[in-house]
C-alpha cells in the first residue's frame, strides 16, 4: 500500500459511491425534485407584490364621486372590490377572519363635504399583521386619493385640485400599526417551528424502530396499530408545547409582540395543528425504507409548507394553482388561527372556518397512515 | 410454566401447504409440519431456504399466500392476533431496544402482553437469567450472549405456550450456546413447544426431531438417528498423513459424492454403498493409510441434502 494519492483508489471510491446512489432511488428522486419544486415554487408562485387584494367597501355616500374613488382603487390593480357592507360591525368580523384585507369607509356626506372642499374623511383600514402584503398597495391608495378625483373636478370645483388633496385619506393599520414584521414572522414561526419538528421527530422515530429492526418485535406483540402511533405521537405533543412555549415567551420578552387574544385558546387549537404534523410524520415514516429517507420526504413537505402558506410571502401574492396548494397544507390554516389570536383578539367565531380544513386534513392522513401502517412485515 | 391443558391436547403446530412468494420469488412452497407439545423441533436449512419466512408466517407477522393450518389450536390467518400472545418469538437479529437497559425493556413487553404481575414477573426474570444485577445496563452495551440471554427471557416472559426462535445463538459462545440449550429444555420440560432454527449441527442433536428446508421445501423430518438413516448416505473415513493429493483425486470420482477434510482424516460420502466401497478398496491396502467405514455425521447428511436441492433446484 502506498502513501500516495491514488487515482485507482479514488476511482474506486467513486464507482461505488455512483452505484449506491442509483440504488437509493428517493434520494436520486429528492436530489432532483427540490430543485425543481424551489424552480417553481420561486419562479412561479412567489410574487412580493401582491395585487388585487379583497376589499371591503362600506359606503354611506352613493355620489359619483364615491363611485369614482372606488372604481380607481380597483384600476389600480392592487384592490378587488368585493360585495358592498352595510355596517361597520360587518367591516369588522371580515377584517379579524381575513377575509378581507382592506375595508374602505365612505362616509355620509362625502359628496357634499368634497364639493365644499371640506376634505371629507376616507377611511381605509388595512389588516396589517403581515405588512409586506399591505405595503405596496397602501402605496397605491394614496396615488388614487390624489389624482382620482381630478376629471370630476371640473368647472367650479377646480379650484380643488390645487392645494391639498380633495379628500382626507386616513389609513389605520389595524393589528399592527407601525408595521412591525416580527410582528408577523414570531407567530408564523410558531407553526413553522411545529412543522419542522413534528413530521421530522415522528417520521424518524417509527422508521429508526424499523431500522434497528425492533419493529419486527413490536409487530409480534399483541399491539395494535392505532395504539402504536397513538402512543409514538403524544410525547411529541408534548415537545411541541415546550416549544411553543419558548417561542410565546421569546415573542412577548424579546420582540414585544402583543398577545391580544386568548392563549389558552390558542394552546386548545395547537393540539389540532401539531397532530396533524405528526399524522404527516407518522404516514412519511410508513413509506420511508429508512431514516435518511425520511428526513428528506419531511423536507419536501417543509418546502411548500414554508413557502405557500403565507409564512414568508403573501398568501394572497400567489396565483390560484399554488393558493390551492396553500388552502391544504395545515400551516396556512394554523398561520391564520395563531395571527389572528395574538394579533386581533381573535376568538371561536373567528378562527372556526380554519378549524375545518385542519380537521379535514388531520382526519384523512390519519387514515391513510393507520392503512399504510402494516401489521405485518409483507 | 403451567402444565398443558386439556385443549393443548392436539400439535402446538399443524401446518399444511404454506406458500409465501415476494415478487416473482417462492420462498416457502408448500411446506407442511406437525409439532407435538413439549417438544424441541429443529429447523434446518441452508441460508435463504425459508425458515425465517416460515417462522415469521406461523407467529402471525407474514400472511400465507396459500396453505392453512393452525398454531396451538388456533388459525393462523384468521386468529393471528390470539397467537401473538400465546407465542414467544425471538428474532435473528437483536430486536430489542438498545437505548432503554435491560430492566425497562423487560417492563416494556410486559406491559406489551398486560402482565398482571408485572413487578414480580420481571424481577423474576432478571433473577432467573441471572440478569439481576445488570438490570439497570443498557440493552444495547451487551455482548452477544448476554443480548440473546436478555431476548430469550423477554420472550418467555408472558408464559408462552410455544417459542420461535430464529437461529438464536448465532455469535454466541460455546459456554453460551450450551447454557441456552440447557435453558431450552428446561423449558420444554415446563410443557413448552421450541421451534428452532439454526445452523449448528451440536444444536440439531440436542432437538427432539429436526426438520430441513432447502429452497422453500422440506426435504426430510424426524429424528436425528431417522434423517441419518434414511438419507441413505455412506461414508468412510480415511486416516493418514498428507492426503491433500488423495482428497482432489476422490473429489473427481463419480461415486464419491463428497469428500471434506477434518484434520488427518477425510470424510467421504456417497449415496451407493456398494460403488463406494468399490473405489475405495484399492486404498485400504496403502501403507499409512487407514480407511473405515463410518455412520455418516448429521453435517455429512445435511451438505449432501443440500448438493442434491441444488440440483433439483438449480
Amino acid at each position: 500500500m502506498s502513501a500516495r494519492f491514488s487515482p485507482a483508489r479514488f476511482l474506486a471510491i467513486l464507482v461505488k459511491e455512483f452505484i449506491q446512489m442509483r440504488r437509493d432511488r428517493l434520494t436520486f428522486a429528492m436530489m432532483v425534485g427540490i430543485p425543481i419544486m424551489q424552480l417553481v415554487l420561486f419562479g412561479f408562485a412567489i410574487n412580493s407584490d401582491p395585487k388585487r387584494l379583497p376589499t371591503a367597501v362600506l359606503a354611506a355616500d352613493q355620489s359619483v364621486f364615491a363611485r369614482t374613488i372606488v372604481a380607481a382603487m380597483k384600476n389600480s390593480g392592487y384592490f378587488e372590490i368585493g360585495r358592498a357592507v352595510m355596517d361597520e360591525a360587518e367591516l369588522g368580523r371580515l377584517l379579524a377572519e381575513g377575509e378581507v384585507q382592506f375595508a374602505v369607509t365612505i362616509p355620509a356626506g362625502f359628496a357634499r363635504d368634497l364639493q365644499r372642499g371640506a376634505r371629507p374623511v376616507l377611511l381605509v383600514e388595512a389588516d396589517a399583521t403581515d405588512p409586506a402584503a399591505t405595503s405596496n398597495a397602501i402605496a397605491a391608495l394614496m396615488q388614487v386619493a390624489r389624482t382620482a378625483l381630478d376629471p370630476e373636478l371640473d368647472g367650479p370645483l377646480a379650484h380643488l385640485k390645487a392645494g391639498a388633496d380633495p379628500v382626507d385619506l386616513r389609513i389605520h393599520r389595524r393589528y399592527n400599526p407601525e408595521g412591525i414584521t416580527a410582528y408577523n414572522v414570531v407567530p408564523g414561526l410558531m407553526g413553522t417551528i411545529l412543522t419542522m419538528t413534528m413530521v421530522i421527530m415522528t417520521s424518524l422515530a417509527v422508521t429508526r424502530e424499523r431500522e434497528r429492526g425492533t419493529m419486527e418485535n413490536l409487530l409480534a406483540m399483541p399491539v395494535r396499530p392505532f395504539e402504536v402511533m397513538l402512543g409514538k405521537i403524544v410525547p411529541f405533543i408534548l415537545v411541541g408545547y415546550v416549544q411553543v412555549v419558548i417561542i410565546v415567551l421569546a415573542a412577548r420578552v424579546l420582540f414585544q409582540v402583543p398577545i391580544v387574544g386568548s392563549l389558552g385558546l390558542l394552546s386548545l387549537v395547537m393540539i389540532l395543528f401539531i397532530a396533524a404534523n405528526l399524522a404527516v410524520g407518522f404516514t412519511f415514516s410508513t413509506v420511508a425504507k429508512n431514516q435518511l429517507q425520511a428526513m428528506q420526504m419531511s423536507f419536501f413537505f417543509f418546502l411548500p409548507s414554508m413557502l405557500l402558506s403565507g409564512f414568508m410571502f403573501p398568501f394572497r401574492g400567489m396565483p390560484g394553482w399554488a393558493q390551492a396548494i396553500g388552502e391544504v397544507l395545515p400551516l396556512t390554516h394554523f398561520l391564520r388561527i395563531v395571527r389572528g389570536i395574538l394579533l386581533k383578539g381573535n376568538g371561536w367565531a373567528e378562527i372556526l372556518p380554519e378549524i375545518g380544513p385542519l380537521l379535514a386534513f388531520l382526519v384523512v392522513v390519519t387514515v391513510i397512515a393507520l392503512k399504510r401502517y402494516r401489521q405485518t412485515l409483507d | 410454566m403451567t402444565a398443558p391443558a386439556a385443549a393443548d391436547s392436539g400439535p402446538a403446530i399443524d401446518v399444511r401447504g404454506l406458500v409465501k412468494r415476494f415478487g416473482a420469488k417462492t420462498v416457502v412452497d408448500g411446506f407442511s409440519i406437525r409439532v407435538g407439545h413439549g417438544r424441541i423441533h429443529g429447523f434446518l436449512g441452508p441460508n435463504g431456504s425459508g425458515k425465517t419466512t416460515t417462522i415469521r408466517m406461523l407467529c402471525g407477522l407474514l400472511t400465507p399466500d396459500a396453505g392453512e393450518g393452525t398454531c396451538l389450536g388456533l388459525d393462523i390467518r384468521s386468529q393471528s392476533a390470539a397467537i401473538k400472545r400465546q407465542v414467544g418469538y425471538m428474532t435473528q437479529k437483536f430486536s430489542f431496544w438498545e437505548d432503554l437497559s435491560i430492566a425497562e425493556n423487560l417492563d416494556f413487553v410486559a406491559r406489551m402482553y398486560g402482565l398482571s404481575d408485572r413487578k414480580r414477573r420481571v424481577a423474576d426474570a432478571l433473577e432467573r437469567l441471572g440478569l439481576g444485577n445488570r438490570r439497570r445496563q443498557l440493552a444495547g452495551e451487551l455482548s452477544g450472549g448476554w443480548k440473546q440471554r436478555l431476548a430469550l427471557a423477554a420472550c418467555i416472559l408472558h408464559d408462552p405456550k410455544l417459542l420461535l426462535l430464529d437461529e438464536p445463538t448465532a455469535g454466541v459462545d460455546p459456554k453460551a450456546r450450551r447454557e441456552f440449550w440447557d435453558e431450552i429444555h428446561a423449558l420444554a420440560r415446563d410443557g413448552l413447544t421450541v421451534l428452532v432454527s439454526t445452523h449448528y449441527m451440536d444444536e440439531a442433536e440436542r432437538c427432539h426431531a429436526i426438520a430441513y428446508l432447502a429452497y422453500g421445501r422440506l426435504m426430510t423430518e424426524g429424528t436425528v438417528d431417522e434423517v441419518v438413516a434414511r438419507s441413505g448416505l455412506h461414508t468412510w473415513t480415511i486416516a493418514g498423513p498428507d492426503l491433500g493429493p488423495l482428497e482432489r483425486e476422490l473429489a473427481g470420482r463419480p461415486e464419491v459424492e463428497m469428500v471434506a477434510a477434518f484434520g488427518a482424516r477425510l470424510h467421504v460420502s456417497g449415496s451407493d454403498g456398494a460403488a463406494l466401497a468399490a473405489a475405495l478398496a484399492p486404498l485400504r491396502g496403502q501403507p499409512g493409510l487407514t480407511v473405515a467405514e463410518a455412520e455418516p455425521t448429521l453435517e455429512d447428511v445435511f451438505i449432501h441434502l443440500m448438493n442434491r436441492s441444488t440440483d433439483n433446484f438449480a
